[in-house]
């Protein structure tokens, strides 16, 4: 299995190759810079295994929720490739991969994602770390203020992203007894994408890259 | 050499192929208009959304009409700017990428550059040196062109541009988005000697226009005039038509001006106005008897679209130049700011 993965979403921007389990990644900050920094950090993980672009089997990107330029920017870059590569393209959730990311660096198993949507709102997704070590999502992702939130049964919860520094207060309140902590520093990253599209791909769950596109969770965006 | 061009700075997704020995081979636009008509104008985060789901099945199917296999492209060309900044990064991103994928050179485009070379994809293409008249929704330029990329800008609007002014006051008139198009038909009916609108900054020396004024006089003269009216729609036609005649005269002056000035013979014009069939007339006589001549793309490359990006690209690419991996579109992007060609290749 080998596959490139890209994040764009957010404040950072990383790539990351999967080759057979091992991951490598680049990443940078990098605000408003995603479109200088994303290409020339795909070709130098290429280069660095000595790998073309047509060596992979698939493509993959953080597909939302997050920045629309920036989420904009790994769809259409992915895009691009892949279609000019002949490759398939795995989208992923980026708040799947910020619970990924949790299970990778503390262990804990049961993940309850946010980002900060502005508008008095977070990008809201619960995650469970199932069979084969994979987060699984536990219901459907979605935008709603910070005292809407649904929150699974059970207890042994833990907080994920910056949606949690932002609204720490009300989120906690939700939770309630149900939270054992929280990381709002944590981020998402390309080698999280890589490692959940490389079990979607597995199962088949691939695209080809013109149906590969961004999920805003945000639709309305007029007034 | 083979160029796939690819626009995408505002609300038309524009897909090209240009051969630089059998000219252009096959082209796409798909506009958005329909998405933008119930809010009466461009909202930049519609337009964004759309380009990402439209770009790469509108090149796939330009490919696929052409019977071009991908392998046969030499070059990807994309809008860099000026425009709306997230349109401007997916055709980026894109087209950048998919150069990258396809291991050819890729060119950032200036939009306005397409639009003035655009005439040159068309037989028989004008020689250099000429003056172009830039005339869209966004923009109203005179520029005097030595050749590609040796651009001196003449004078511009300092306020409203010709096409802008003409939506503005095709919506005091109630016409439906975009009014442009549906003011100069409406403009056919009307009587040319009813009302008379000043011609802007005419009565002084310089090639700069000033439209907003117009805008107000259409205001002013609708309150006045529309309740008394006997016929209505009539006098709605009359006064779209005091209108266009105001805009068409104070462009056909300038150009006549700006030809005197620089000494040049031919004219060009391109933009979403230089379709305006009325100014086309009125250009091509007035030009004419000076003894100089009026060239024009053809009415659908006069909006925006792959064809001019393929182009202008190409006369780029073929000439050395081209960017590196990083991709970074600008909204603002002063056309004088642009390099000369300096090499020259074959085609």
């Amino acid at each position: 299995m080998k596959l490139l993965a890209i994040d764009t979403s957010g404040d950072t921007c990383s790539a990351a190759l999967l080759l057979d389990g091992g991951v490598e990644q680049l990443l940078e900050t990098a605000p408003r810079q995603h479109g200088e920094r994303i290409l020339p950090m795909m070709q130098a993980l290429l280069d660095g295994a000595g790998l073309l672009l047509t060596d992979l089997n698939a493509l993959a990107f953080g597909r939302g929720p997050g920045s629309f330029t920036g989420v904009r920017i790994a769809t259409a870059v992915i895009q691009g490739a892949a279609f000019g590569a002949g490759l398939p393209v795995v989208p992923v959730s980026t708040l799947g991969a910020l619970a990924q990311g949790q299970f990778r660096r503390g262990g804990q198993r049961r993940l309850l994602t946010a980002l900060n949507a502005r508008m008095d709102e977070v990008y809201w997704g619960c995650f469970e770390i199932g069979e084969h070590d994979l987060a699984v999502a536990q219901g459907e992702e979605r935008v709603c203020p910070p005292e809407r939130i649904a929150i699974p049964a059970g207890a042994g919860w833990y907080g994920v992203g910056p949606g949690w520094s932002a609204y720490d207060l009300t989120l906690q309140t939700q939770v309630g007894d149900a939270l054992d902590g929280a990381n709002p520093a944590a981020f998402c990253e390309a080698r999280d994408i890589a490692v959940l599209a490389a079990a979607d791909f597995t199962a088949g769950r691939h695209l080809p890259p013109e149906l590969a596109t961004p999920v805003y969770l945000r639709d309305q965006v007029t007034r | 050499m083979r160029v796939l061009g690819i626009e995408t700075s505002c609300d038309e997704t524009g897909i090209a192929i240009y051969d630089g020995e059998q000219g252009l081979l096959a082209h796409a636009v798909y506009t958005q208009v329909a998405i933008h008509a119930e809010y009466g104008g461009v909202v930049p985060e519609l337009a964004s959304r759309d380009h990402v789901r439209k770009t790469l099945p509108l090149i796939r199917q330009v490919l696929d009409e052409a019977g071009l296999p991908p392998a046969s492209i030499d070059g990807v060309a994309f809008t860099a700017g000026p425009g709306l900044i997230g349109a401007l990064l997916v055709g980026a991103a894109l087209g950048r990428s998919l150069a990258w994928a396809w291991g050819v050179p890729a060119i950032g485009v200036h939009h306005m550059e397409g639009h003035l070379l655009a005439p040159l994809i068309e037989s028989p293409a004008p020689a250099f040196p000429f003056v172009a008249l830039l005339v869209s929704g966004g923009h109203t330029q005179l520029v005097d062109v030595a050749g590609v990329g040796r651009y001196r800008i003449l004078g511009e609007s300092l306020d409203d541009a010709a096409g802008e002014a003409f939506d503005k006051t095709a919506k005091i008139l109630d016409l439906p988005y975009p009014g442009g198009p549906e003011l100069a038909r409406l403009a056919e009916r009307g009587d040319p000697q009813r009302f008379r609108f000043p011609r802007p900054m005419t009565d002084r020396p310089g090639l700069d226009f000033s439209f907003s004024g117009l805008k107000t006089f259409a205001l002013n003269t609708v309150r006045t005039e529309l309740p008394l009216a006997a016929d209505p729609v009539q006098t709605r036609a009359d006064i779209a038509r005091a209108f266009e005649e105001a805009v068409v005269d104070t462009l056909v002056i300038k150009c006549r001006r700006a030809l005197r000035e620089t000494g040049h013979r031919r004219l060009i014009l391109a933009g979403g106005v230089s379709a305006n069939r009325r100014l086309r007339e009125r250009m091509d006589s007035a030009i004419a008897a000076e003894g100089g001549e009026t060239y024009y793309p053809r009415p659908m490359f006069c909006t925006d679209n792959g064809a001019m990006i393929a182009y202008a690209g190409w006369q780029r690419l073929r000439a050395g130049q081209s960017e590196p991996l990083a991709f970074k579109p600008r909204a603002r992007w002063p056309l004088e700011a642009l390099p000369p060609l300096c090499a020259s290749a074959a085609g």
